[in-house]
């Protein structure tokens, strides 16, 4: 097991390697010229080519490719072109929000996703079932920033409960892990539902039943940790699309983390910051599927690591 | 005066499909007495599971319903208790063994923590009473390494181990009831020929009853006392088991002996009965039987026979056996 979870991670390396160069070579496809926006707009030409001596941004592309990969290895990922801060400060300081943002509409959404598809599939076409995939289906389909603008101009605006945006206390989470969290949750009870629904026609589902166990024990004991197996993937690709930050929800709700630091950084053309910022989601991406792959062992025995 | 264990009257399962209602049991009535062993036999699709789950009231998720009939446990009918005292009854009072040994364990759990949830429940033992209690039971059906065993997944078990584990369970709390539906069925033949001997070895040492589903007649020659033969959905013949290899009476249980192969004879030349169980679609208006009897006369295509007693406890449904002044009437 560890040796896997070593070889795995040794695996890492090249796959970040190979996604380094297409995001190099995405990120300075964007149209669009970083020194001009630093120099400014009424810059001659000339103030232009010096702002982009000192970029770095006159080299050839494959010069400056390898410059990015050996700050990499030297523990730099050089400084960010529109506030000069280094990038690694840049993204540190916007992660943390983004992550537990993530982490406590991932916790809630799955554990309601849980029980929404637990009792609908054991209350197939009676009203907790329809009452359930109603709710999962308005999940999906309300747009996230019309539902964020709701929650806040009920619950910030009108009663005053909670705060409009930004991140000052833990009451600040609430609604913007609401607003994330409700799509996952939707996807999490349809998933869950078909799954176990599913399961529970299985003959050790009927073994258990046999032995006397009452419905609760059948349902939660046998039923979900099977019908657990497909959701696991299902929500890990959740997780990590999300760590890389909602633009929206961050705009909605000015939230400083990772999305709203991608988006003011393509505007400015930040290079370094785009470049790490892309990384660091493949990066994760990869971690958390290698923590799928852990959980659907511990889930089926029958999975086993060499 | 023989001591009733099982008693199954007029039992009536349906369900309801998306094109009509599926009669899966249509009115059988079944008996088995205390420390009998009572063979049910009948082609695919008679209706021997739906049966044995009825008794077991196991039709959730299905579209399956009992709707008429009565099922009664040393006295105590079984539709009308509630389904938590139907619950203190299965795995403990009647256990049962499936027919897919492949698939009746839970793949996620170990084998020991799957035995030991139902002695726990039903005989209150604590964790270690318990893994003792499992092992002993896993050394009881012959399966060697049981300590080690007990630790494994089924994935890691054979059919035939896994089918011991599932008699292991099913004895685990000595039930007085053992509905076994086709045991062997999905095992090889020599695995078949050693779960045979469990059974017969696990019977004979107790007073218990066993209603033995299959529909092989070599098992139930070396393993019943009496035989109940389904067809669609019916009971069709019953009698002890020396009747119906000497003196079987009905055409569907002569085509079922005819069809087993005996030794020396010639495997091209078995007689096996023309035809198919007719579907719940074109179910016949008189015997279900008829489209396949050769002795089918003109009365058997309007009317369905009803069971009776030919000579004492030999009963069979068919109109060759019926009075003539019926017959004449219909
Ligand atoms: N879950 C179900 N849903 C709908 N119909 C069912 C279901 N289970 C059984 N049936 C119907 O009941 C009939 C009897 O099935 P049953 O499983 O009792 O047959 P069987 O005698 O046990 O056959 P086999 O020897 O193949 O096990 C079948 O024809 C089938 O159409
Ligand atoms: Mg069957």
């Amino acid at each position: 097991m560890l040796r896997y979870v070593i070889k795995r991670l040794i695996g890492i390396i090249p796959i970040l390697f190979f996604v380094s160069i297409f995001i190099f070579l995405f990120v300075h496809l964007i149209p669009g010229d970083p020194a001009r926006l630093v120099a400014g707009q009424d810059a001659t030409l000339q103030d232009v080519e010096v702002v982009r001596q000192e970029l770095g941004l006159n080299q050839p592309i494959h010069i400056q490719y390898f410059n990015f990969i050996s700050g990499i290895f030297q523990g730099d990922v050089g400084s960010s072109i529109k506030t000069g801060r280094p990038v690694f400060d840049e993204i540190a300081s916007r992660f943390m929000p983004t992550f537990w943002l993530t982490f406590w509409s991932m916790i809630w959404a799955v554990m309601v996703g849980l029980l929404i598809g637990v009792i609908s599939a054991t209350k197939r076409n009676k009203w907790q079932d329809y009452l359930g995939m109603f709710g999962a289906v308005s999940g999906i389909s309300m747009p996230s920033f019309w539902m964020g603008l709701l929650l806040i101009q009920v619950f910030a605006v009108q009663l005053g409960w909670l705060p409009v945006g930004g991140l000052e206390s833990w009451q600040s989470y609430i609604l913007p892990s609401i607003t994330l969290g409700s799509g996952v949750a939707a996807v999490v009870a349809r998933f869950s539902r078909s799954s176990l629904m599913d399961i529970l026609k299985d003959d050790y589902i009927r073994t258990g039943r046999a032995k006397g166990l009452n419905e609760h024990k059948v349902v939660w004991g046998h039923g979900l940790k099977n019908a657990m197996i497909p959701v696991v993937t299902m929500t890990g690709l959740q997780f990590g699309f999300l760590l890389g930050g909602s633009i929206v929800i961050e705009t909605v709700f000015s939230w400083p983390g990772l999305g709203r630091l991608l988006i003011d950084s393509v505007a400015f053309r930040d290079y370094p910051v785009i470049q790490a910022e892309m990384l660091l989601f493949a990066l994760e991406f990869i971690l958390i599927n290698l923590i799928v792959d852990l959980i659907y062992g511990f889930l089926n025995p029958q999975i086993r690591y060499d | 005066m023989t001591e009733k264990m099982l008693e199954i009257t007029n039992l009536k399962t349906y369900f309801h499909g998306d094109d009509g209602v599926v009669k899966a049991v249509d009115g059988v009535t079944i008996t088995v007495n205390k420390g009998e062993t009572v063979g049910v036999v009948g082609e695919s699709g008679c209706g021997k599971s739906v049966t044995s789950l009825s008794v077991m009231r196991l039709l959730h998720d299905t579209p399956g319903e009992i709707v008429d009939g009565s099922i009664t446990f040393e006295g105590k009918s079984l539709l009308d208790l509630s389904e938590k005292e139907m619950r203190m009854i299965r795995g403990n009072e009647i256990a049962m063994i499936f027919q897919e040994p492949m698939t009746s364990l839970n793949p996620v759990y170990k084998i020991g923590k799957q035995l030991e949830e139902v002695i726990k429940l039903h005989l209150h033992y604590d964790k270690k009473e318990a893994r003792n209690h499992a092992v002993n039971m896993l050394k009881l059906v012959g399966l060697p390494r049981a300590e080690d065993v007990v630790n494994e997944y089924p994935h890691q078990l054979s059919g035939g181990m896994r089918q011991r584990v599932m008699i292991a369970m099913a004895m685990a709390c000595n039930p007085k009831l053992l509905i076994a539906d086709e045991p062997t069925t999905a095992l090889d033949v020599t695995i078949q020929a050693q779960i045979l001997d469990l059974m017969r070895k696990l019977r004979d040492e107790s007073e218990r009853s066993i209603m033995l589903i299959t529909h092989d007649l070599g098992v139930v020659a070396e393993m019943c006392d009496r035989v109940v033969v389904m067809y669609a959905g019916e009971v069709v013949e019953e009698a002890d088991v020396l009747s119906i290899f000497e003196n079987p009476k009905h055409p569907y249980t002569k085509g079922l002996l005819g069809s087993v192969p005996k030794l020396g004879q010639d495997l091209e030349k078995l007689d096996s009965i023309p035809g198919n169980v007719p579907t719940p679609a074109n179910m016949p208006k008189g015997c279900k039987f008829a489209p396949r009897c050769e002795f089918a006369m003109d009365v058997c295509w309007k009317k369905d026979p009803s069971l009776l007693a030919t000579n004492g406890n030999h009963t069979c449904r068919c109109w060759l056996y019926q009075d003539q002044e019926k017959i004449l009437e219909v």
